[in-house]
């Protein structure tokens, strides 16, 4: 039971990132029903963005407090990817709005080798590894939970309670949701149609990067090709848990990571990912909209 | 030479073709469809008509398969005296097997291939077939080449008849909407049925597109294919059809001649009922009409 | 020039130079990390960092300068060609064609009949390998592989994002049974495409409800299945160390390329001993595979099965109606395409002489659906061109070594590879969206055969 419950704890925690990061496919797709590939890259990218910050902080000001070293992680972080999104929603997507679908997506698996490749290039293609940052841990019988862990899951919280709050309560949220149902409709009714596109992509990137850092400040690793597999998990969440919904993102974001982290502990760790694919084939198949998605019903 | 369907026998001529019974559809809370029953006969033309919201195109998704009715029964009876039961098969069996073609409120044709190809895609199983499951086809032997020269002819056998004949290599995307409709007429000729729904055809057609669609209807007539149709414009309705059915709220409140129906208190009624003027204007017109 | 038209182009210039100090903000901010700053290990392993200012002064430079030249020159340059055609009314597609153009196959397939001995003639058959293999079975590989993922996603609209796994069946049946079982690659050339079929069938039928974009990542998430089993199913498959000593293919079991082997074919063409007549009969093996899959692809494209394809992209439901069997019809894309994939696989594992999971990741999935749409859904012709240029491109940065000259010598071309190929991706649909080749050839006529637009054609929903 305790090892049950340790292993339900490591799941949330790696199932909080992948949430973060599924609610940027999620509502980029929800808004301009475009699968977003290069939004994995965009999570290395954040990844990478901490590890300079933490590097440089750290050779300069020996003894910051960690609090503060990890808020400068993840605001810089966010800064970054955000930046970068806007550009390149700006450059390489939104000459493509409106045109053949697979341009798009096309274009987005380009940029996402262009991404890793860029740092793989910049940065060199080694594993780049950082002392652990905090490392304190409590044992509550036979359960261990590191600080990380808690704090990964605290940070997840917030964001989700301030994200709920701007989509559902602003007037951005509001512009958001009226793009997302009909956007020449929201344009006529006076919406910036293109400038809430801009921000929904660069909300998901900063969350992508608050993931990022926290993957990193996880493992204590960061890689250039980082962006891929944990991309293509945190996408399934997003199908699994409905593609669009926000909540639903994170359901699948949380059942990715258990799934992972329980099949690792009980089945072969080799087929932690198959087991991954598999579930999600047959949620698709069994129940095409995912878990919290709208049915679609076919119009004929 | 004729590419329709055999030309009717006096002795089939009236016959029930498509009998529907009891058939109810339920979506969620909603009741479409409530305990609907009647008949159309073979060698005739009936409308299904009602205001908006009445059920219609429900009617025509449960009788070609898109949909599966809650509960009722729809018998198709076929020229040569073969039965089924439309509820059981898959939308697709019930143009291949029952021989029931349709075409759409919103027009569905393939708009990236041409005028030809669309109503080649049409004879698509009885070509199937002659390419021996596209083995012996793709040997090159000279069955299937035969086949497709048919095929083609037969096509143009159709565009000839929908006066689309000069269009047809054209991207069926780049007809004018009335040709469009026409087309798709055509297409679902192609299919070889004994029934043909047609969900709104003269919708949004000009005066002249609209008499262009009725010589196309009445040419299927003559060739023995029995209609089923829904239509909104009264004019064309009571000018071509031989049998009216009204529905309204998912229930038939009327059903017989267009001078039976056009007579009948409930049907003005619900006409009248709707804040529609130009159905409402219609009706006046139709009123008057027959007062004279 | 009058008043008005130069303060025009003050507004120009000044619009323009506002736009390059933004773009150069834009590009300090993002690359002020990734690229002012580098990240390298020292000597005690230990993670450090040092500042790279100029290379980032480069970046920022070209971008503001970019912006520049875009704003003040090229886009006015554009609006005023634009204008002058419409006032002109000239059509921008005209019908005429040049002799090359009307006789491209015919020329394109004599230059690929007659490019070996070429190669050999010019470089001698060491110096021909590179030519041969590097770029010609090389590029003719992904030809065959596009050409067979075009059935599925060019005519039948299925976007399948996991093609790949066909691939490493065919690939893998071929290592496999000839390792185990010392079968011929004749004998298993079919069978692997058989089996790449039966997979097409089995991975396609629980999948064929899904639509659009929830098929992509289920097929994506099948050819990632099939890649994570062949590398953890280690007792058969050897896990990351691969099948390595697969046998060479044979002249029709005739001959062999053994070396030192009594049927050693050049020896029986007189011919001295070189790997590279190995990789020239290789050329013509993969010539005749594409050109099979071109053969068969314009048949069937003529064929009821072929038609009721496009008409599956156009419009699922109509197809429907007029009685087509669209699962049926799914499945037959998927199987067709499926079985392409695995031909081009043991091709692919006889060539290597070594196959891994390695060669089979997601990436390659995306490389050649990049190649089927670069070239315009549908057109075998744009197709192979955007084969040619994607990775004959890529492969041409490995022979660039006199960029070394330029940029020292620690530069390694091959690292820009895939960046440069991404870019490339990106360039080409943002300029020509629906590819190369926009247009799609009808199969049948009654009177005049005229090429059906781009802007008619739909790319499917499932």
């Amino acid at each position: 039971m305790d090892y049950f419950i340790q292993q339900l704890i490591n799941g949330l925690t790696l199932g909080s990132i992948y949430g973060l990061v599924a609610i940027g496919y999620t509502m980029v797709y929800g808004i301009i029903g475009m699968i977003n590939f290069a939004h994995g890259d965009i999570f290395m990218l954040g990844g990478f963005a901490a590890l300079i910050v933490f590097l440089i902080l750290t050779s300069f000001f020996a003894g910051i407090p960690v609090a503060l070293l990890l808020l400068l992680m993840l605001v810089v972080g966010m800064l970054m990817t955000g930046l970068w999104n806007w550009t390149i929603e700006r450059m390489a997507y939104r000459p493509l709005r409106g045109s053949f679908r697979l341009a798009p997506l096309i274009t987005a698996i380009g940029m996402s080798i262009v991404l890793s490749n860029f740092i793989q290039v910049t940065q060199g293609p080694r594993n780049k590894p950082i002392p652990q940052l905090v490392s304190d841990v409590y044992h509550i019988g036979a359960i261990t939970v590191s600080l990380k862990q808690i704090l990964i899951v605290v940070i997840t919280g917030i964001l989700l309670a301030a994200f709920w709050y701007i989509v559902n309560k602003t007037p951005l949220g509001r512009a958001q949701r009226a793009t997302e149902q009909d956007r020449k409709m929201a344009a006529l009714l006076g919406v910036d149609v293109d400038r809430t596109i801009s921000v929904t992509f660069v909300m998901g990137a900063a969350l992508a990067a608050v993931a990022g850092s926290m993957y990193l400040m996880y493992y204590g690793v960061a890689s250039f090709n980082d962006g891929f597999i944990p991309g293509v998990k945190a996408f399934t969440a997003a199908v699994l848990g409905g593609i669009g919904s926000l909540p639903g993102a994170v359901l699948g974001g949380l059942l990715i990571g258990l799934i992972e982290s329980l099949w690792s502990a009980y089945f072969t760790i080799a087929y932690k990912d198959v087991a991954t694919f598999a579930i999600l084939a047959f949620v698709l198949i069994f129940k095409p909209t995912g878990i919290l998605g709208r049915p679609e019903v076919e119009k004929v | 030479m004729t590419f329709g369907t055999d030309m009717m026998t006096s002795n089939t001529t009236g016959d029930t073709l498509l009998k529907v019974e009891h058939l109810s559809m339920k979506f969620g809370g909603l009741m479409a469809i409530n305990d609907l029953s009647f008949e159309a006969r073979r060698g005739e033309i009936t409308a299904l008509i009602g205001p908006n919201g009445a059920g219609k195109t429900t009617v025509f998704n449960c009788i070609t398969g898109f949909y599966k009715p809650t509960m009722g029964m729809i018998t198709l009876r076929q020229r040569d005296g073969k039965e089924h039961l439309l509820e059981r098969l898959n939308d697709f069996e019930i143009t291949k097997s029952a021989k029931v073609a349709r075409t759409f409120q919103n027009i569905r044709l393939f708009s990236g291939l041409t005028v030809l190809e669309n109503l080649l895609v049409a004879q698509h199983n009885a070509l199937m077939k002659a390419s021996g499951y596209t083995i012996l086809g793709l040997l090159g032997l000279p069955a299937y080449r035969n086949a497709a020269k048919a095929a083609i002819d037969k096509a143009s056998y159709w565009l000839e008849k929908a006066e689309l004949i000069d269009r047809a290599d054209d991207p069926a995307g780049d007809l004018p909407y009335g040709a469009q409709r026409r087309l798709e007429i055509a297409r679902a000729m192609c299919t070889g049925p004994e029934l043909l729904c047609l969900d709104e055809p003269a919708a949004g057609l000009n005066p002249r597109e609209s008499a262009a669609l009725n010589t196309l209807l009445y040419a299927i007539r003559d060739e023995g294919v029995s209609i089923l149709l829904i239509e909104h414009d009264m004019s064309v309705v009571m000018e071509i059809s031989d049998h009216v059915v009204v529905l309204e709220y998912g229930q038939k409140i009327s059903d017989g001649t267009p001078d039976h129906v056009k007579n009948d208190p409930k049907v003005i009624a619900a006409y009248l009922g709707v804040e529609d003027d130009e159905v409402e204007e219609v009706i006046a017109v139709e009123l008057e009409g027959g007062d004279h | 020039m009058n008043a008005a038209s130069e303060t025009g182009s003050t507004n120009i210039m000044s619009k323009a130079l506002r736009e390059a100090a933004f773009a150069g903000a834009i590009a300090f901010g993002m690359f002020l990390l990734f690229v002012g700053i580098e990240t390298y290990q020292d000597i005690d392993n230990r993670l450090v960092w040092r500042t790279r200012w100029g290379l980032l002064a480069i970046f920022v430079i070209i971008a503001a300068v970019g912006r520049f030249v875009t704003v003040g020159f090229i886009r006015p340059h554009i609006d005023r060609r634009k204008l002058a055609k419409a006032k002109s009314g000239v059509l921008e597609i005209s019908e005429e064609k040049g002799f090359f153009h009307r006789h491209f196959l015919k020329i394109a397939l004599i230059a690929l009949l007659i490019y070996p001995p070429m190669s050999v003639m010019l470089f001698g058959p060491q110096g021909s390998l590179k030519y041969v293999d590097n770029f010609g079975i090389q590029i003719l590989i992904y030809v065959m592989l596009a050409w067979g993922l075009n059935i599925v996603v060019g005519l039948a609209g299925l976007l399948d994002l996991g093609y790949v796994a066909f691939y490493a069946v065919g690939a893998y049946s071929y290592a496999l049974l000839s390792s185990y079982f010392g079968l011929s690659f004749w004998v298993l050339l079919p069978l692997a495409g058989i089996l790449a079929a039966m997979w097409g069938v089995i991975l396609g039928f629980p999948v064929l409800r899904l639509r659009g974009d929830y098929l992509a990542i289920v097929t994506l998430a099948f050819g990632e299945i099939i890649r994570l089993v062949l590398l953890n199913w280690t007792d058969v498959t050897k896990g990351t160390f691969g099948i390595s000593g697969i046998a060479k293919a044979s002249v029709f079991g005739i001959w062999s390329f053994n070396v030192g082997a009594p049927d050693y074919f050049p020896k029986a063409l007189g011919l001295a001993t070189s790997s590279a007549w190995y990789k020239i009969f290789l050329f013509y093996v993969i010539l005749a595979l594409c050109m099979l899959t071109a053969y068969v692809t314009i048949r069937l494209r003529r064929m009821p099965i072929g038609r009721a394809w496009e008409a599956l992209r156009e419009d699922e439901i109509a197809c429907r109606s007029l009685g087509i069997n669209t699962v049926t019809t799914k499945l037959t894309a998927f199987a067709t395409g499926a079985m392409f994939g695995g031909f081009a696989g043991s091709f692919f594992a006889t060539r290597q002489g070594f196959v891994s999971p390695e060669s089979f990741v997601f990436l390659e999935s995306a490389v050649i659906l990049a190649i089927v749409v670069l070239g315009g859904m549908g057109s075998l012709t744009g197709i192979a061109i955007a084969a040619v240029v994607m990775v004959g491109g890529t492969e041409l940065l490995r022979e660039m070594e006199f960029l070394k000259l330029i940029f020292g010598p620690d530069f390694t071309p091959e690292l820009y590879r895939m960046l440069l190929f991404g870019l490339a991706m990106i360039i080409v649909m943002l300029f020509k969206p629906r590819g190369f080749v926009g247009s799609r050839q009808p199969t049948a006529f009654l009177k005049q055969r005229k090429a059906v637009s781009g802007s008619f054609t739909k790319e499917g929903h499932g």
